[in-house]
């Protein structure tokens, strides 16, 4: 055969330790964080968590700019064969797969809230005994206006806000696809012009998303400590939009390197790997309206 | 052909150059040896906390330890023992054969290899350290069920939380590579049903990893903001449930199981034809039956939560899903058993261990179907019976399949022949010791002495008496087999290529020891 696969095996690296180290600080730092920060343990040990947390946070992000670097360097070398540039294309793929299934485990929890434990709680199934004992007031609601406890919170309304970013985070996903058309046909303009639409987007997204958080907490007294409903909302959309966080991060990385002049029609795994982050971001949010904000 | 790049600088300090080579490594053969030594090293401090707490419980009442301190060993021992000394072990066994078996220069993504390891040194430090803290280490069993781990947990329970964090990011990364390698790199020629066993179990342990350690983070996320950020994912009183915990982590822990066992299938499946000079007995059932096992076990994780209430209709469901795994598991013990009929077998320490892995794995799958029972399982549960169990299955199942296949390979390895005749003694004081150890906590356990308690009543005694005396052999048997590894590395007799005369595939076509890099052009598989 002509074409023997030729795999680049890199020698050695200083990266992965880099980032070892900083996802130890992040972690450890994290850990000290949140205990120092809460009544629970008192602050007698002082309050290094925070910096150690965002210096963990901060030696990640050059971890990043260096490891892509030199993986971006070897490309533009073409030290990428095709062979090797499947692998990528597979990890990203497992990677997202990952990713679905720690929302999973988010959404299983909403769907045991609402269709286990709170109407157990309000004395469902064979749970009468219970419910007369522990919480004979409590009823089954959701969104969950009252937990047992005694907790009162207000809905989020599905046609306000969560709406308008349904459709603006459709729209964004619309647009990648044309700036990968773009991409395809070489067209370079049209290319960033659809990137950066996209990466607008996706930052108004998250800005709504911010000002609809501090709506859910003034207006509503909808917040992490009340209740069940206020558990699983913060805990979905919290992650979503951290998520959508690091998928407008990536693509606006992606926009600046399209204007260096990177990628070109046949060689553009970065961007692809970007554009399929975003749409599974997407998609999340697409289940999040629909079991979160809207039934 | 390989294309290399950035060497390690020359001419450094000796110390500075081991140092670099081993941290900023990219090879797949030095990387699985970090694997392994990771996995050694904690493997010996979860066991002496083992040997701890075997000392408090060889006689009634308190003599060692407080209850407190018994707690916290039980729950180190249980999570190191899981994600520090198996599944690392699996991993570093996956590292240096996965390439080697399938014709591959290295694994796919060879940095992504070196952050794997690198992640997990950190993530035990983090985790051993919690017994220096104030308030002790965690103490609610490696199970973390609520509310003992959010309302009731100590403060070192956050290090906890975020020691799994990099555990499972590690474990997530390095499942990545090992599903892209096998998918992208095999040899020409060599078919997804031309693979050997051990890469096909290890296919679908990938695949399981990447489906539920995301699910224990989530898990673990929950119960930090319970603790801390005033949710109530585990909290009747806000509209939550403490059972959530149990649902959302035997929905990890379940194929965590298989994950710590499929492995160990692929080893047999690798040595029992070698050592039987047969080929293995219906290989492909072997496969249907590994990938069979992988599906169901997302269905059956409310067989641990029997006793918690669970709707009648639940509790048979999971209870008949469960008994389902026992057919796949049965072809497999019948493949095994097939192959060696009418072979001529002999008997090395690897065929050894080979065999008392599905002797005994066997005994423990059959208490396995005991405890699958529902109405039994309201006598069982939490019992010693459980513990008597999982030690079957995880001990001759997955540290006797490790062991194994360190004797199988070590060979192709250091290039030296280990000590048969001491390999020998290692294995029949580790039989002798593991079922003195735990044969007797069937009875004790069906007799109704509870797990995880630092005291028991008299007439437990001499049958906690006797598991001791089992256990401490158990653990001596570990430095015997720590000295014959050390000696092979230092020297002996030379090993063949071929190593052991029945055995087939591309690990034997290259020199023992095998060079640095392997499959640089890859071999064509007929």
């Amino acid at each position: 055969m002509s074409d023997t696969p030729r795999y680049y095996v890199p020698h050695s690296s200083v990266w992965p330790i880099v980032g070892s180290v900083a996802l130890f600080l992040t972690a450890f730092g994290a850990a000290n964080f949140v205990q120092q920060s809460t009544v629970k343990v008192a602050t007698a040990t002082g309050s290094f968590g925070a910096p150690i947390f965002y210096t963990g946070l901060a030696l990640i992000a050059f971890m990043m700019f260096g490891w892509f670097g030199t993986v971006i360097r070897e490309s533009l070398k073409g030290m990428v064969s095709g062979l090797l540039d499947r692998s990528y294309r597979m990890a990203m793929f497992w990677f997202i797969v990952s990713e679905v299934m720690f929302f999973a485990a988010f959404f299983g929890t909403l769907f045991y809230a609402r269709i286990i434990s709170v109407p157990w709680l309000a004395g469902a199934g064979s749970n009468l005994e219970t419910h007369l004992h522990l919480w004979p007031d409590f009823a089954d609601t959701w969104p969950l206006f009252m937990t047992p406890g005694g907790t009162a919170t207000e809905a989020m309304e599905a046609w306000g806000l969560p709406f308008i970013n349904t459709v603006i985070l459709v729209t964004s996903s619309v647009t990648v696809t044309f700036a990968h058309w773009a991409l395809k046909k070489n067209r370079r303009l049209p290319l960033q012009i659809w990137l950066a639409i996209t990466v607008i987007l996706g930052t108004t997204f998250v800005v709504l998303q911010a000002i609809e958080y501090i709506d859910a907490y003034n207006e509503l007294g909808l917040t992490l400590g009340s209740g069940i409903y206020g558990s699983t909302f913060f805990m979905l959309t919290g992650f979503h939009g951290a998520h959508v966080t690091l998928g407008a991060t990536m693509l606006a990385v992606m926009w600046l390197r399209t204007l260096k002049g990177h990628f070109t029609p046949d060689n553009h795994f970065a961007f692809e790997a970007a554009s399929w982050y975003w749409h599974f971001v997407d998609v999340i949010w697409l289940f999040l309206f629909t079991f979160v904000y809207w039934f | 052909m390989i294309a290399h790049a950035e060497n390690i600088p020359r001419g450094r300090h000796p110390l500075v150059q081991f140092i670099a080579r081993w941290v900023l490594t990219t090879n797949h053969k030095e990387i699985g040896t970090l694997y392994l030594c990771l996995s050694f090293t904690l493997f010996m401090i979860a066991g002496a906390m083992a040997m701890l707490f075997r000392l408090e419980l060889a006689q009634p009442g308190l003599q060692f330890v407080t209850a407190n301190f018994y707690n916290q060993t039980v729950t180190l021992h249980g999570l190191i023992m899981v994600f520090g000394a198996v599944m690392p072990a699996f991993v570093g066994l996956a590292n240096w054969m996965i390439p080697m078996m399938i014709g591959a220069p290295d694994m796919a993504l060879p940095r992504l290899n070196n952050f794997s390891f690198w992640i997990l040194p950190f993530a035990f430090f983090m985790l051993l350290s919690t017994l220096f803290m104030e308030g002790g280490a965690p103490n609610f069993g490696w199970t973390l069920y609520a509310p003992l781990s959010t309302t009731y947990g100590p403060p070192s329970t956050d290090f906890l939380i975020f020691g799994i964090h990099l555990m499972g990011i590690s474990s997530v990364l390095g499942a990545i590579n090992i599903i892209v390698t096998i998918f992208n790199l095999r040899a020409p020629g060599m078919t997804l049903m031309k693979m050997p066993l051990f890469v096909w179990t290890w296919l679908i342990t990938a695949f399981l990893l990447i489906m539920v350690m995301p699910v224990l983070a989530g898990a673990v996320t929950m119960m930090l903001t319970d603790r801390h950020f005033g949710t109530s994912f585990f909290s009747a009183a806000g509209g939550g449930d403490p059972l959530l915990f149990q649902h959302v982590f035997w929905f990890f822990g379940h194929p965590e199981v298989y994950i710590l066992i499929l492995p160990g299938f692929g080893i047999a499946s690798q040595i029992i034809p070698t050592f039987s000079r047969k080929k293995l007995f219906g290989y492909r059932s072997m496969v249907y039956a590994t990938v069979s096992i992988a599906i169901l076990s997302f269905i059956v994780w409310g067989h641990h939560m029997f006793a918690t209430g669970m709707p009648l209709v639940a509790e048979l469901f999971f209870m008949y899903a469960t008994m389902l795994i026992a057919i796949p598991t049965g072809v497999k013990v019948f493949n095994w058993v097939a192959t060696m009929w009418r072979g001529s077998l002999t008997f090395e320490t690897p065929m050894l261990f080979a065999l008392g892995f599905v002797v005994m794995f066997t005994i423990g799958g059959l208490s396995g179907l005991m405890l699958a029972i529902v109405p039994a399982d309201f006598q069982y549960h939490d019992t010693f019976f459980v513990v008597a169990h999982l030690h079957y299955v995880l001990y001759p199942g997955a540290i006797f399949a490790t062991m194994g296949a360190v004797y199988y390979w070590l060979p192709k390895w250091t290039g030296n022949m280990y000590n048969e005749r001491l390999g020998k003694i290692h294995f029949w004081i580790a039989v002798v010791g593991l079922n003195v150890t735990f044969f007797p906590m069937h009875f004790v356990g069906l007799a109704g002495m509870p797990r995880r308690i630092v005291d028991y009543s008299l007439p437990f005694s001499d049958l906690n008496l006797v598991s001791s005396i089992g256990a401490g052999f158990l653990g001596l048997s570990q430095l015997l087999f720590l000295y014959i590894v050390v000696q092979t590395i230092r020297g002996g007799e030379k090993a063949t290529d071929q190593v052991w005369e029945g055995a087939e595939g591309l690990e034997w076509t290259i020199p023992s020891p095998a060079p640095h890099h392997t499959f640089e052009t890859p071999p064509h598989v007929e």
